[in-house]
C-alpha cells in the first residue's frame, strides 16, 4: 500500500479493499530485512522544487487529500435537502473545536443570505419600549466568549428501534463544538426593560421562510443564552444563521434559532409547530413529553468506528471519542471493549466544560482480536449514560429524540467495524 | 393595517429617532448643520406626506360607500402625520437651539481635541451613508434610563410585521374566516403538491391527516388530527411558514379556510364547518390531553446512579443486531471517483484525457454556442426559488416538479416518469414545445398559461429574473 500518498484509504470501501492485505503485510515487514523506503531515499518533489506561495488560497480549505472529511446526508431521511438535516463527520475529526465547514446543517426552508446591513432585530412584548437593533448596534454591546455544543434533538434518532446507520457520522453527527462571541441574551432584555413580574418566558424567531419559532423559559433566557455573531473567531457560516444565531447552552439545537429576527417576552408559551408536532418525545403508551430541551449526558467512540477502521494491525490503539451533556461538564468516561462487561475509565484531554464537548482517549494495546467497543459519559449532576435498553424501557422505541443510549461498535480482527446492538 | 400607512409610518418613525439621535453629534458643527439640513428635508417629506394624505383622505370619501373604515383609517392617519409634523418642527427648532450651544462649545472644544470630534462626525457619517436613511440612521442611541442606549423604538407597523405568532387561546389571530369548501380549493391549489389533495401526504412529505388512535402502535402516524394538541399551532404555521417556498403570501381568510379543510380532513368538522376567529378555540382537539411536561428527573432517576459497575456487568454479551443487514447506511461515492482518479494518474493519463474530454465538449456542444454567462449566473441565484421542488444538472432526479435538464426545447409534460397536470400532457399533445416566449410567460403566471398546473408557485414578477432563469435553464442541455 502506498503509505504516504496522502490517500491512505479512510473511506470505508477503501478499507474494506485493502484490509485484507495491509495486515498480513504489516506483520511481514516486522521479521524481515527493511528495504530502503524510496520517500526517505530518493530526493523529492517537493523537497526539491517550491510550492504555492501566500495569497494563492486567500481563504483556504483543507488540502486536496482531506476531502472526504465532508458533511454527508441520508437522503431517504427526509423528503427535500431544502428542508432537511446532514451530519458532521465526526469520525474524522480530533480536539474538540468542529471547523465551520463541516459542521451539521439542519435547515426548514433553506439556508438564506442575509446581509449584516439588512439585519433587525426586535425586541417586543412584555418590555418598557419595544426595539429594533441593527448588526451594528449589537457589536457595541459587551460581549462574552463560550464554547458549546450544540446537538440535534435527533441526532442518534434513526437508532431507537435497532442498529441502523453504519457510522459514527450518521449515528452521532448531528453535533458541532463551537467557540461563539456573543452577547448575553439578558443583557438585551435588560434593555428593553423586560416586565420581571410578568415575563415567564421568551419566543425567539429567525428570519428564513420557516420563521422557525420556540419558546424558552425566562430564567433560561436570563442565565447563559447568547445572541451570537462570530463561531471558531470568524463570522457565522451561511448555514449556520449568518449573521446572527441564538447559542442555547446544553439544550437541543432547534431552540438556537437561526437568522435570529425576533425575541418576543411573554407570559405563556407559543406552543409553536417546533414544540407540539415535533420535538416532543411519544413514549410507548402514546402519551408524549414536552419541554423535552437538555440534552442527556452521551457519548460515542469516534475511532475506531465503522468509517474509522483499524488501519495497522495489532499494537498500539489509540481508542478516542467525545463526550457531553447538556446539564453541566462531563466528569469522567468510561469504555468497554467487551459488550459492558468491564470498562475501564478513559483519559479526558481536558477536564470536562460545562455543555462542551469533552474529548476522551483510551491508549491501548490492541491485541487483534474482535471488539465490542463502547462509552459510557458521566457528568457532573451524576447521571450516568444508560443503555439502550435501559432507555427503552422508560420510553419505548418512538420517541425520535433525546436518544442518548451507549453505542456499541463491533470492530473485528480485520479492523474493520460496524454498528450493532448487544444483549 | 394598510400598506399605504406603513409607508407613512416608516419615515416618520425614522425621522423622530433621528432628531433624538442628533443630539449626540453636535460637537461638531458642520455634523449639526449638515443634520438639520437633513431635519428640514425630513420635515418638508413629512409636511408633503400630509398634503398627500389629505388628497387621498378626500379621494377615498369618494368611494366612502365602499370603505367607510379605510377613510377613517386615514383620517386618524393624517392626524397622526399633523402631530408628527408639529412635533418635527418643534424638534428642529430645539435642534437649532442646541445647535448654537453646541457651536459654542464644538469651537472650545475642537481646539482641544480636534481628532476626537473628527472620528465621532466620520462614524456617524458612515452611519448615515449606509443607503437606508430613515432607519439606519435610526441606529443612534436614544436615551433610555440604564442600559446601553442602543437600538432604536420598534413602531407599531414594525411590530405588527412580524409579531405574528398565536398562541393556543387564539390570542394574535386577525378577524376573517374561511369554510371546508374553500379550504379544499385553496388547499388543492397551494398546498396539494406536497401535501396530496386530501391532506394524506406525497412521497416523504408530511401527512397532515389520519393516523387517529395510532400514538402507542409500533410506527405511529403523526398528523394534525392525531397527534397536533393545538389547533393555534396550525393556523400559525400555515400561516407564518406555509406554502414551502411562498411562505407568507396566504391572507387570513385562506388561512381559515386551509385550516378548516384540514380539520374537515381529520374528520374533525362536517362539511359545511366555518372556521373564523370567533369560533376558534371552540374546536377541540383529540390529542390535546395526549402530552406532559418533561419528567425525566423523576421518571429516569434511576440514570442518576453516580457509580456505575465497572466488573462483571453482566455474563453474556451477544450481537442482537447488525446495521449491515439493513444496509441503508449511504454510500461513498467520492471514494470511486478517487479511484478513478488514481487510476489515470497512474498511468499518467489523466490530465490528457481531461483536457481531451473538455474539447469534446466544446466542439461537440450543440446548445446554443452564445449563453450570456453572466445571465445564467444571475438565473442560479433566481433558480433558488425553483430548487425546492426541481432538479437540474448531473444525477438530477424528479421531485416535487420534474427534472428541469434540457427543458427548454423540449415538449411539455413530456417527461414520462413524471406525473404532470391534465392541462399541461394535452399542451404537450398538441405539440407545444418551451421556448423564450411561452416560459416567460408561463413564469410570470404559471396558472393562467397552464390552467390547473401542479407548479403551486405563484410567479416570478421582475422580467430580468424570468430572462435570468430561463437562461440558467438553457446551461442544462438534456
Amino acid at each position: 500500500m502506498a503509505h504516504g500518498s496522502g490517500k491512505s484509504g479512510t473511506s470505508r470501501r477503501a478499507f474494506l479493499k485493502g484490509a485484507a492485505a495491509a495486515v498480513p503485510a504489516a506483520a511481514a515487514t516486522a521479521g524481515a530485512a527493511r528495504a530502503d523506503d524510496p520517500l526517505i531515499t530518493e530526493v523529492q518533489d517537493w523537497a526539491s522544487g517550491l510550492g504555492e506561495g501566500v495569497d494563492a488560497t486567500p481563504y483556504g480549505l483543507p488540502i486536496e487529500f482531506e476531502d472526504d472529511v465532508i458533511r454527508r446526508n441520508v437522503e431517504w431521511l427526509t423528503a427535500d435537502t431544502i428542508s432537511s438535516i446532514n451530519f458532521t463527520p465526526i469520525h474524522a475529526l480530533d480536539g474538540t473545536i468542529t471547523p465551520q465547514g463541516c459542521a451539521f446543517e439542519r435547515h426548514h426552508s433553506g439556508a438564506i443570505e442575509l446581509r449584516k446591513q439588512d439585519y433587525r432585530l426586535m425586541i417586543n412584548g412584555l418590555v418598557d419600549e419595544p426595539l429594533v437593533f441593527t448588526y451594528a448596534d449589537l457589536e457595541r454591546f459587551p460581549r462574552e466568549n463560550h464554547v458549546y455544543f450544540c446537538e440535534c434533538a435527533a441526532n442518534t434518532g434513526m437508532e431507537w428501534a435497532g442498529a441502523q446507520l453504519n457510522g459514527a457520522q450518521f449515528t452521532h453527527g448531528m453535533i458541532h463544538n463551537m467557540e461563539y462571541t456573543g452577547i448575553p441574551l439578558r443583557t438585551l432584555l435588560q434593555e428593553a426593560g423586560y416586565d420581571a413580574a410578568a415575563a415567564k418566558w421568551v419566543y425567539v424567531e429567525g428570519a428564513d421562510a420557516s420563521s422557525n419559532g420556540r419558546s424558552i423559559p425566562i430564567e433560561k433566557a436570563l442565565d447563559d443564552v447568547l445572541v451570537a455573531f462570530k463561531a471558531n473567531g470568524e463570522a457565522l457560516r451561511k448555514e449556520h444563521g449568518y449573521p446572527v444565531r441564538l447559542v442555547v447552552p446544553g439544550w437541543e439545537g432547534n431552540m438556537w434559532v437561526k437568522w435570529l429576527r425576533r425575541v418576543e417576552v411573554m407570559d405563556r408559551p407559543v406552543e409553536s409547530r417546533e414544540e407540539t408536532s415535533k420535538y416532543t418525545d411519544t413514549l410507548a403508551d402514546g402519551t408524549s413529553r414536552k419541554w423535552t430541551w437538555a440534552m442527556d449526558a452521551k457519548s460515542v467512540v469516534t475511532s475506531p468506528s465503522p468509517q474509522s477502521p483499524i488501519s495497522h494491525g495489532k499494537g498500539p490503539l489509540v481508542i478516542t471519542g467525545l463526550a457531553w451533556s447538556g446539564r453541566g461538564a462531563i466528569t469522567r468516561v468510561d469504555v468497554s471493549k467487551d459488550g459492558g462487561k468491564t470498562w475501564q475509565q478513559a483519559r479526558l484531554a481536558k477536564p470536562g466544560e460545562k455543555m462542551a464537548l469533552t474529548r476522551f482517549y483510551l491508549d491501548t494495546d490492541w491485541d487483534g482480536e474482535e471488539m465490542l467497543l463502547q462509552a459510557r459519559a458521566m457528568d457532573e449532576t451524576g447521571y450516568v449514560q444508560p443503555t439502550k435498553e435501559a432507555l427503552r424501557e422508560v420510553r419505548g422505541e418512538n420517541s425520535i429524540y433525546h436518544n442518548n443510549c451507549i453505542q456499541t461498535w463491533w470492530v473485528k480482527p480485520t479492523g474493520e467495524a460496524e454498528n450493532v446492538e448487544v444483549s | 393595517m394598510s400598506k399605504f400607512l406603513k409607508d407613512y409610518m416608516l419615515p416618520a418613525g425614522g425621522g423622530v429617532a433621528l432628531i433624538l439621535g442628533i443630539s449626540y453629534g453636535l460637537a461638531n458643527q458642520g455634523y449639526g448643520d449638515s443634520e438639520i439640513a437633513l431635519l428640514e428635508e425630513r420635515n418638508a417629506q413629512v409636511e408633503a406626506r400630509v398634503e398627500e394624505l389629505s388628497e387621498q383622505v378626500a379621494q377615498s370619501q369618494q368611494v366612502a360607500a365602499t370603505s367607510t373604515d379605510r377613510v377613517s383609517e386615514l383620517e386618524s392617519a393624517l392626524e397622526e402625520a399633523r402631530a408628527e409634523a408639529a412635533s418635527a418642527q418643534e424638534a428642529v427648532e430645539a435642534a437649532r437651539a442646541e445647535a448654537a450651544e453646541a457651536v459654542k462649545a464644538a469651537s472650545a472644544a475642537a481646539q482641544a481635541d480636534a481628532g476626537g470630534g473628527d472620528a465621532m462626525a466620520e462614524s456617524a457619517s458612515t452611519e448615515s451613508a449606509a443607503s437606508e436613511p430613515a432607519v439606519t440612521l435610526a441606529a443612534s442611541t436614544t436615551a433610555r434610563e440604564g442600559g446601553y442606549g442602543l437600538g432604536r423604538e420598534a413602531t407599531g407597523d414594525e411590530i405588527a410585521a412580524w409579531d405574528l405568532d398565536i398562541t393556543p387561546d387564539g390570542t394574535g389571530l386577525p378577524e376573517g374566516s374561511g369554510d371546508v369548501w374553500t379550504g379544499e380549493e385553496v388547499f388543492v391549489e397551494q398546498c396539494a403538491v406536497c401535501h396530496g389533495d386530501f391532506a394524506e401526504g406525497r412521497g416523504n412529505w408530511p401527512k397532515l391527516a389520519g393516523g387517529d388512535g395510532t400514538l402507542a402502535d409500533k410506527d405511529p402516524l403523526k398528523t394534525v388530527g392525531s397527534y397536533w394538541p393545538y389547533l393555534s399551532t396550525v393556523w400559525d404555521y400555515v400561516n407564518r411558514s406555509m406554502p414551502f417556498g411562498a411562505a407568507q403570501t396566504l391572507t387570513p381568510d385562506e388561512v381559515y379556510a386551509i385550516t378548516a379543510y384540514i380539520l374537515y380532513s381529520n374528520y374533525l368538522v362536517e362539511d359545511d364547518f366555518v372556521l373564523s376567529n370567533e369560533n376558534f378555540t371552540e374546536v377541540e382537539m383529540p390529542n390535546a390531553d395526549g402530552f406532559i411536561v418533561d419528567d425525566r428527573e423523576a421518571a429516569e432517576a434511576h440514570f442518576w446512579s453516580a457509580e456505575p459497575c465497572m466488573e462483571n456487568c453482566k455474563d453474556n454479551v451477544e450481537i442482537t443486531m447488525r446495521a449491515a443487514v439493513l444496509d441503508v447506511t449511504p454510500e461513498e461515492e467520492s471514494t470511486e471517483v478517487e479511484a478513478t482518479a488514481d487510476t489515470e494518474a497512474e498511468q499518467e493519463a489523466a490530465a490528457v484525457a481531461a483536457g481531451a474530454q473538455k474539447g469534446e465538449v466544446e466542439e461537440s456542444g450543440t446548445a446554443p454556442a452564445a449563453l450570456d454567462m453572466a445571465l445564467v449566473e444571475d438565473g442560479e441565484k433566481v433558480f433558488r426559488k425553483c430548487k425546492a421542488c426541481h432538479q437540474v444538472g448531473e444525477g438530477a432526479k424528479n421531485r416535487t416538479g420534474p427534472v428541469l435538464n434540457g427543458v427548454m426545447g423540449r415538449t411539455l409534460g413530456a417527461l414520462e416518469d413524471f406525473r404532470y397536470s391534465k392541462t399541461m400532457e394535452e399542451m404537450g399533445e398538441d405539440g407545444i414545445v418551451w421556448g423564450e416566449e411561452n416560459m416567460a410567460e408561463y413564469l410570470t403566471k404559471p396558472r393562467d398559461y397552464v390552467k390547473g398546473t401542479r407548479m403551486s408557485f405563484a410567479g416570478l414578477r421582475d422580467e430580468e429574473d424570468i430572462a435570468a432563469v430561463t437562461e440558467y435553464l438553457k446551461s442544462f442541455p438534456e
